[in-house]
């Protein structure tokens, strides 16, 4: 039987997050002070070698990424990415209410490990109560000097989906529409105001007061060897469990579902699960047992992305499910590069179309070649993924495609 | 220098480039609609993309470095066809009237749409949003049924003219060029310098001044030096049947040395006084306190006599001469040496002060 | 121009503009000025009576009255001087006359100043740290600064200010006249100048007479000429019998129109030449038709030297020619004959005699034309005069200016200044711009700025029809109300004859050495219609 593992949520319903003193007696800003003891090359090598990936969707090793700003630079930016936008993700909220100062204490150390005397806090714009929250923390955090020198700033989103890409985000923080920018040059070595930056999820912060203290060999031991430590999963649709959990990389699906989720309720049977996100791919029965991790998901032909986790039972209308997708991709797309901004639309259109039962082999032909050509085509990743459901589902479930076409044949 | 191999061939580049400007160093034509080597790089329409071995993804190569060993391909059937359903996307939401558009030959997406054989589009189901063509300046049409969102205009207005008159709003498929509010531009800081209808390569923005007069293979272009004030930009001014129909600008740094082809309203939009029917086109003699139509000969002889009757009879001091700063060096330098060598005398000026 | 355009676009760290309004007046250098500010970091300075667009972004801007240029300058060399800004190597090696100029400026403090121009002291001692601390600076003026009573002083102090810090003769370090007209360069190079003969040799230097007798083959006069504005006056008292005007349009452009209108009345002979019936040419006796830039070939020398070719593109219209072609016939019908096959061949002759110009030719020009002085054939032309500090005259001579009030002061009777200037969409009399549907239709009308403070106290609302008025006389105008300006100072352009404020303007006093007239500053009054 699967059991949850908690790094960054350890310190969740055992602290009062409100409370800097109760977050201190539980051993926190130690490790900052430990890693301020060191050097910002040891720092980052430390993070290296415990090969904690990013996890905010794209998976990369967060000590090569802070390898990558130039010692040399004078000034350097630490972006924290909690523009949660993913429906069905909560997990970066989660262990932001029960738990900022850990974020707070992340972000320290890697602005210790890249120079930085300046970070920004990029907060989704649904979350309002949270920008208080962690505000009355960072004031906390200030008085009592535990930051020594490095600043924080909460900035909210508008509420744009693309915002969570992180060079839209620095855009925006700049002040400029939510648009991606094109790279290379990467946020590493020309990102805020064209200043070197780090910009990773709340997640991946959270993880490394606990890999400071204990050691680079200790989290490299959890889970998969190459996706180690653990991850948030927020669990939403036919689950009777819907709530977050951390587990180990190497739970797989079946697992997370069935032992921690509770299975699907009133008896259903389980048909598809979408895990990553809006634009994460639709996963069938057989391959439930995929480790959770970011090589063995990619291998099976999905991503691991955030960590939404949404059920669907055998009652659901898969098409329906996607043409829904595909509406709030051409809502979100945010209509800098054009297979993203047009397709979106068009997709969108030829979805309303299959669901609407008017729809002819051909348009399903017209959709793939549209969806195959933007997964390779669109600048960043949200045209690229938007749609990974639309040729997930005429993967694995074919038939319920079939279906809406036969009736607008008949 | 670097390596890497562009359809089979091995080519080398300066290290920094690429690989848009690795493609045209070696002569392969890529396509490219948001580039333009004046404004800050976009990356955004897509059409340049390349087919590069081991990367899943396909690479924009107006802002891809080249990069040692990659091996490229340009024209690859999966970017043959990806272009083609960038160019159907496009099509599906773009207004069609080649027939009677002024920028009809002279129109990059025109153009890849006859390359790339795009008839129609699969695309256009679901219609597309109309938008009304009503901005009242007397200066630039903004036909944005026309517009492929570029963003050129609004980089050239941002980069060039620093006017900051326009931008997108919206998202997505709903994505416009507008000024603040979506107002006219005369409400907004836009200066009408037309800078947006040099960088637009479609017939979205136009000259109003030049509408219907002459399309770009019907009318040859004189590369000149501006009429108005003194900094001297070059200009080039769109001629059909022995007519000025409208002005270009000639974006070449050895050719436009001051501008680099930027130019203000005057320069742009303030040709036509040219054909004004305004125009003096006969000397005329005023008689009875009313002018009348003379020939040169008889105009020019009284002139002369009536110039040397007053030299005779009170010297050549009691003549004058204003020249102008907007006549050319040639005949500024002809109107001293006339009246210091012919008149006799100093009294040449002009309106320097003025 | 010292030194090239393209310098403020990137060179300049610091860039002063002083009465001038790039942004409308200079468009394509606006914008390149906005670059450099807005994208790459220069500071900017603008000293002017109007908030112009320029103002909008500068890292400071003065408001000063019209006409009190001298002071705010010599405040400025002030500070410099005082908080030990000054670049005393440059100084001493490149210039003279410093102590009598230090002596003059020394009591101009920014206090005194502020008495004077209406600047907060606080505002010209950071104006000027600012414009001796950042790197290489460049001043930009135009007739803001020269068309006073005052105006030579005014340019004069601001070279005193250019070579107090050393700001001449590198990549950036400037002194940039922006001139209004595009040949107006070209016409003064031409020797179109009552005291000079091509490339500024002077009509009174033996030697140079004698070469361009020699050339021309005639024996030519050895005094001055008159200005532009002496001739009118001359005409005025009947000493000028016969006027020819190629070009020009007096009855709009020139101060005190009445008086203008006058002289020219009083001739016993005017010829224009001219593209349109101006208001000139309505007064003429003979009008000749010429060609526009289109019809004709040539060249342009613009503001920074930069000779440029002008291509013909189109026929002129009827019988109209090529205005060389129209001189050329003259002169020979008057017994000087003068035949030249193209236009190519008088830049020939002019390039033989002018040696400025000498290095240069069509050949030559194809392309990116040549910045004078281009001596000979393998010249590449000069970007930056005065190289280094290396003056042409020899060492930099620094003027102690006294600054001195405007001819004209406001008095009980007449409150207000009133200064004339362009609008973007107009140029200079009109006669082309006004006759282009678009710029026309766009801005059909002069309008009177009136800051709103001074609208109410005169109980004026915006677009109402009021009468402005001078000594010299009144005109109606269409009020436009704008913050833009002081409240004590109200604006006009002069591009339109319906409302031509050089009706306004006043001709008594010049600028003893460059006659030029007053535009800048008349004592105005408005009164309701």
């Amino acid at each position: 039987m699967a059991q949850e593992y908690r790094i960054v949520l350890a310190n969740a319903g055992k602290i009062d997050p409100a409370s800097l003193d109760d977050y201190l007696n539980a051993g926190g800003y130690k490790s900052l002070e430990k890693a301020r003891a060191m050097a910002p090359k040891e720092v980052i090598e430390l993070v290296r070698n415990s090969k904690l990936r990013g996890r905010g969707g794209a998976g990369f090793n967060a000590g090569m990424k802070w390898g990558f700003v130039p010692e040399s630079a004078p000034v350097t930016y630490v972006v924290c990415n909690l523009d949660e936008g993913e429906p069905g993700t909560y997990k970066d909220r989660t262990i932001v209410e029960n738990d900022p100062h850990l974020l707070l204490e992340g972000m320290a150390i890697c602005a210790h490990a890249i120079r930085s005397k300046q970070g920004y806090i990029y907060c989704r714009g649904e979350y309002p109560y949270v920008v208080e929250h962690l505000n009355r923390a960072i004031a906390q955090a200030k008085q009592r000097g535990v930051l020594g020198d490095f600043d924080i700033e909460v900035r909210m989103g508008g509420g744009a989906y693309v915002c969570g890409e992180e060079t839209a985000l620095i855009e925006s923080i700049e002040g400029h529409r939510g648009e991606p920018r094109f790279k290379p040059p990467f946020p590493g070595v020309a990102g805020l105001w064209g200043k070197p930056t780090v910009v990773n999820n709340v997640e991946t912060f959270a993880n490394l007061p606990a890999i400071i203290k204990n050691g680079a060999e200790w989290f490299a031991s959890i889970g998969s060897p190459s996706y180690p430590g653990t991850k948030v999963f927020t669990l939403t649709g036919d689950v009777v469990n819907r709530r977050a959990f951390e587990v180990p990389t190497n739970t797989t699906i079946r697992e997370l579902i069935f032992d921690l989720g509770g299975g699907i309720p009133n008896g259903k049977r389980f048909k598809a699960v979408q895990i990553g996100g809006t634009s994460g791919a639709f996963i069938p029965e057989h391959l439930l047992d995929t480790p959770l991790d970011f090589d063995s998901m990619r291998n099976a032909g999905v991503t691991l992305g955030t960590g939404a986790v949404f059920v669907m039972d055998e009652t659901r209308d898969i098409v329906d499910v996607v043409t829904r997708i595909a509406k709030f991709f051409e809502h979100e797309s945010c209509g800098k590069c054009n297979p993203c901004r047009e397709g979106t639309f068009r997709s969108y259109e030829l979805m309303k179309k299959i669901n609407a039962g008017q729809a002819t082999p051909d348009d399903v032909q017209k959709l793939t070649t549209l969806s195959k050509v933007m997964t390779k085509a669109c600048l960043c990743g949200l045209g690229q993924a938007a749609p990974t459901p639309i040729l997930t589902t005429l993967e694995h479930f074919r038939d319920d495609y079939q279906r809406r076409l036969l009736a607008a044949i008949s | 220098m670097i390596r890497l191999t562009i359809n089979g061939r091995e080519v080398e580049v300066p290290r920094g480039s690429t690989l848009l400007e690795a493609c045209q160093m070696h002569g392969i034509e890529i396509p490219t609609l948001c580039y333009d080597p004046d404004l800050r790089l976009a990356g955004s329409c897509r059409m340049c993309i390349v087919e590069c071995q081991n990367r899943p993804l396909y690479l924009a190569a107006c802002v891809a470095p080249a990069e040692e060993g990659m091996v490229i391909e340009t024209h690859s059937p999966g970017i043959i066809e990806a272009r083609k359903v960038i160019l159907e996307l496009l099509a599906a939401r773009h207004d069609f009237s080649c027939q009677t558009c002024d920028k009809n030959g002279d129109c990059k997406f025109q153009d890849y749409c006859y390359e790339y054989g795009i008839k129609e589009s699969r695309f256009q189901d679901g219609g597309r949003h109309i938008y009304t063509v009503d901005d009242p300046n007397p200066f630039l049409e903004r036909d944005y049924n026309k517009c492929i969102m570029c963003t050129r205009c609004v980089r050239a207005c941002e980069e060039i003219t620093v006017a900051r008159a326009i931008n997108v709003e919206h998202r997505g498929h709903h994505a416009k060029i507008a000024t603040a509010f979506d107002g006219y531009l005369e409400d907004s800081p836009c200066v009408f310098c037309g800078q947006c209808i040099m960088v637009c390569p479609t017939g979205a923005l136009t000259s109003k001044v030049s509408a219907g007069k002459g399309r770009a293979f019907e009318v040859d272009r004189v590369l000149t030096t501006c009429t108005y004030c003194g900094t001297g930009c070059t200009l080039e001014l769109n001629v059909k049947d022995d007519r000025v129909v409208g002005v270009s600008s000639n974006r070449d740094e050895n050719w436009s040395p001051v501008n680099k082809g930027a130019l203000c309203v005057k320069g742009r939009f303030g040709w036509d006084f040219i054909n004004s029917p305004d125009r003096l086109t006969t000397p005329l003699i005023k008689e009875n306190g009313e002018f009348r139509e003379a020939s040169w000969d008889e105009a020019l002889d009284l002139v002369a006599r009536r110039l040397q009757e007053v030299k005779d009879q009170y010297g050549p001091d009691s003549l004058a001469f204003f020249s102008s700063a907007r006549v050319t060096n040639e005949e500024n330098y002809l109107a001293q040496k006339f009246t210091r060598a012919v008149l006799g005398t100093n009294n040449v000026d002009h309106c320097a002060r003025l | 121009m010292t030194n090239s355009i393209g310098e403020l676009e990137k060179d300049a760290r610091c860039i002063f503009v002083i009465g001038s309004n790039p942004t409308e007046n200079h468009p394509v250098i606006g914008m390149k000025i906005k670059k450099n500010v807005l994208y790459n970091g220069a500071k900017l300075i603008v000293a002017d009576a109007r908030y112009t667009d320029l103002a909008s972004i500068a890292d400071v801007y003065m408001p000063h009255l019209p006409g009190s240029d001298v002071a705010l300058l010599n405040a400025m060399i002030n500070v410099i001087i005082s908080e030990g800004l000054a670049d005393q190597k440059f100084i001493e090696e490149h210039t003279e006359g410093y102590e009598e100029m230090a002596k003059v400026v020394s009591k101009y403090t920014p206090e005194y100043a502020e008495t004077i121009t209406g600047v907060p002291a606080e505002d010209i001692r950071k104006a000027a740290r600012l414009y001796a601390q950042s790197g290489p600076a460049t001043i930009c003026y135009a007739m803001g600064l020269t068309q006073h009573s005052t105006g030579t002083d005014n340019v004069k102090s601001v070279c005193n200010l250019a070579m107090v810090t050393g700001n001449i003769g590198r990549p950036g370090a400037g002194v940039d006249p922006l001139r209004g007209q595009n040949n107006v360069q070209g016409a003064c190079d031409m020797g179109c100048l009552p005291n000079v003969y091509t490339g500024y040799q002077a009509v009174t230097n033996e030697a140079a007479r004698a070469k361009f007798e020699e050339a021309w083959k005639v024996k030519l006069p050895d005094k001055n000429g008159l200005t532009l504005t002496e001739t009118i006056n001359k005409a005025h008292h009947g000493e000028i019998k016969a006027l020819y005007v190629m070009g020009e349009n007096p009855m709009m452009s020139d101060p005190d129109l009445h008086h203008v209108e006058e002289a020219l009345k009083n001739l016993d002979f005017l010829v224009v030449q001219d593209i349109f019936l101006t208001e000139t040419a309505q007064l003429a006796d003979v009008v000749l038709p010429g060609a526009c830039f289109a019809e004709k070939d040539g060249t342009f020398s613009n503001t920074e030297r930069r000779v440029q070719r002008v291509r013909k593109a189109v026929n002129p219209p009827g019988q109209a020619r090529a205005d060389w072609e129209i001189l050329c016939d003259l002169a020979t019908r008057m017994g000087y004959p003068m035949s030249y096959d193209s236009a190519e061949e008088i830049f020939a002759e002019i390039t033989s005699l002018t040696p400025s110009y000498a290095g240069m030719s069509y050949q030559r020009l194809e392309g990116k034309g040549l910045q004078w002085p281009c001596p000979t054939p393998e010249h590449p032309g000069t970007a930056i005069l005065h190289k280094d500090g290396n003056f042409t005259r020899g060492k930099g001579a620094f003027s102690a200016i006294e600054y001195k009030a405007p001819f004209e002061v406001p008095d009980e009777e007449y409150p207000l200044v009133l200064t004339t200037g362009r609008s973007l969409f107009h140029y200079h009399t009109g006669t082309m711009t006004r006759r282009c549907q678009a710029l026309d239709e766009h801005v059909p009308e002069a309008k009177l700025e009136v800051h709103p403070e001074l609208a109410a106290k005169l109980d004026i609302a915006d677009g109402e029809r009021v009468r402005l008025s001078t000594r010299r006389g009144s005109i109606e105008i269409k009020v436009q109300l704008t913050e833009r300006l002081r409240p004590d100072v109200v604006f006009t352009t002069f591009h339109f004859a319906e409302a031509a404020v050089n009706w306004l303007t006043q001709s008594e006093l010049l600028d003893p050495v460059a006659k030029i007239p007053e535009y800048k500053v008349s004592a105005a009054r408005i009164d309701k219609i």
